[in-house]
């Protein structure tokens, strides 16, 4: 077994999510069969192999600092919920629990 | 009008020549989806009274006729930007988003005349086999409406397969354009990595992410992929390099061409022994047309899928930060604190399958578990990747089946995950790996598609289309009507 309940609700808090209660046990038994498999690359060799992070070996891609037309202010608002003075609103941070981050 | 029987050149020409209207066609396209949609489900969004008014000006203005696809309706799948138009990805946290600019593709298939009728239903952001994993709908095989469309881009597969439009766009991260081109009996086109700009693509891979067509026809694809391709100045890991015309030397055919043919790729043991056996005489029929045959190996296959969920996870699980329930998308109204905003938003807002794929790719990043496994799976595919390059030195494409089954039943598998993700080994290596692969059909198994694929060197796309055309001239797979039959 490579995880257990505790290790998935210790993740899920890094993730920000929340793994209800009742399915923390099915939620548990199918991650660790996919960690499971995923853990099959433990027999490869791979002893000085460089890792490949891209998709396209392209480094240092520049271009041209100039001014452009951004795109409208109002425009950006259309998909916020709750807005205040120009801003988005959101709860009080720190009167009624902050972030634990 | 009936897509089925029609390439884009052939509908082009019969705009050029007056025969029919930007208008009418569009109108048509509309009445196909009415009469098929409700059992097909393909479209989660219809954008009518835009398109009818673009389809109107396209005729005032007069259809140009060097520009084969102006005029022509398109579908797009519902993870790519369309200005106005809403775009869910198939998830709850964005049912009601409405994005403010056009993804690069969208902008240029509107430069070519191109007309979006709708957006098409997918696995929800992309992730998934089968698109069961759409919050918002279930959709159907035209072959067989029992069974899934494949996924992820099901929709804008099912769409194409079922006649209503006659072209769409996919994206694909580990196999969501070819598979389930595979399973509809299509020709689905994964182009290189940065062929095609992902700017507007809501990412969930983005070192695998490609966007890419699904047609009916091989000329109909290197069509729609010149206007979508080349470089974007909003998309750094696009191609800096030059974009030919993909139709160029599409006829010229197979003669003297080394076709490889990987035996990793060859499940000899597997089920439906239809497929292999179709793509055996497939490779049988390319010899008679002068190709030469060789086998080779690309020995690291078996390490796709583990390199595939580690690398695709943790880059989604870091993407999906942005869905915060602040600045756009579900806001939970179970809220008390800040904290309460992230994590409700998200756990009400994401289904089953993202949260599995957010905690494994959490857990693969995580301190600890980052050099055994997202490390360990960035270099398996430099390995997996090195096979490619090496096998291409000696071939000038591979062809092999793009699955290892023909469309399974809805609900046959979307209660164990792991054999969702297995069912990937044939189409994950070619992401990882960057290189472009088309997945054309090439027989069937009990009346279902089944799909080949054309695998080839990076940036030479043109050599798989010309390897694809030459196949479709001699088998008439593609000209088979998908049957409706099955379903409630």
């Amino acid at each position: 077994m490579a995880i257990n309940e505790e290790t998935v609700k210790q993740v899920a808090k890094l993730a920000k999510l929340e793994i209800e209660e009742e399915s923390i046990h099915t939620f548990t038994k199918e991650l660790d069969r996919i960690v499971d498999m995923v853990e099959q690359l433990e027999e490869l060799d791979t002893e000085g192999v460089e890792g490949t992070y891209h998709g396209l070996p392209q480094k240092n891609v520049w271009r041209e600092d100039k001014v452009q037309q951004g795109t409208d202010r109002e425009a950006l608002f259309k998909n916020v919920k709750t807005r205040k003075d120009g801003y988005i609103e959101v709860p009080a941070m720190f009167d009624n629990g902050g972030s634990e981050a | 009008m009936n897509f089925l029987a029609h390439t884009l050149e052939e509908l082009h020409e019969k705009l050029v020549n007056k025969e029919l209207t930007a208008v009418e066609l569009m109108e048509s396209v509309y009445a196909n989806i009415e009469e098929t949609d409700e059992r097909v489900g393909a479209f989660l969004t219809l954008n009518k009274e835009e398109a009818l008014a673009a389809a109107r000006e396209a005729d005032e203005q007069g259809i140009d006729p060097d520009n084969v696809l102006s005029g022509l309706p398109v579908g797009i799948k519902d993870n790519i930007s369309t200005k106005g138009i809403r775009t869910t990805a198939a998830s709850k946290i964005l049912e009601e988003f409405v994005p403010v600019y056009d993804a690069t593709v969208v902008e240029k298939l509107k430069q070519a005349g191109m007309i979006s009728v709708g957006k098409l239903n997918l696995d929800e952001f992309a992730m998934g086999g089968s698109t069961e994993n759409s919050a918002l709908k279930v959709t159907r095989n035209p072959w067989d409406l029992s069974k899934v469309p494949g996924g992820s881009s099901g929709g804008s597969a099912a769409a194409v397969a079922a006649g209503q439009i006659p072209v769409s766009l996919g994206s694909d991260t580990g196999g969501s354009i070819r598979q389930p081109a595979s399973f509809t009996g299509l020709v689905g086109m994964k182009p290189t990595y940065g062929r095609v700009s992902r700017y507007g693509l809501i990412a969930f891979g983005s070192s695998l992410d490609q966007i890419g067509p699904f047609t009916r026809t091989v000329k109909d694809n290197a069509l729609v992929l010149n206007v979508i391709s080349g470089t974007d100045d909003r998309d750094g890991t696009s191609y800096r390099g030059d974009t030919p015309d993909f139709t160029e030397g599409i006829e010229e055919g197979v003669k003297g061409l080394r076709i490889g043919v990987p035996k990793e790729y060859f499940h000899e043991d597997a089920k439906e022994t239809a497929i292999v056996e179709s793509v055996r005489a497939a490779l049988e029929l390319y010899k008679e047309m002068g190709a030469e045959i060789v086998e080779v190996s690309l020995p690291h296959s078996k390490y796709g899928i583990p390199a595939y969920y580690i690398i695709a996870s943790s880059e989604a699980s870091s993407n999906l930060q942005r869905f915060d329930g602040i600045r756009y998308g579900y806001r939970s109204e179970n809220i008390g604190s800040l904290e309460d905003i992230y994590v409700k938003s998200r756990s009400e807002g994401f289904g089953l399958e993202v949260k599995r794929r957010i905690m494994l790719g959490t857990f693969s990043l995580s301190s600890g578990f980052y050099d055994a496994h997202f490390k360990k799976a960035a270099q398996a595919r430099t390995l997996i990747r090195q096979d490619f390059e090496k096998t291409f030195e000696d071939v000038d494409v591979l062809v092999a089946p793009t699955t290892t089954s023909t469309a399974f039943e809805i609900g046959g598998k979307i209660d164990d995950p792991l054999a969702m993700y297995m069912a990937d080994v044939l189409t994950v290596p070619v992401n990882l790996a960057g290189v472009p692969s088309l997945s054309i059909p090439c027989g069937f198994s009990e009346d279902m598609p089944i799909g080949m694929q054309i695998i080839g060197k990076h940036f030479d796309e043109q050599t798989i289309y010309r390897t694809a055309y030459a196949y479709e001239k001699a088998t008439d797979h593609h000209e088979k009507k998908p049957s409706f039959k099955g379903g409630e």
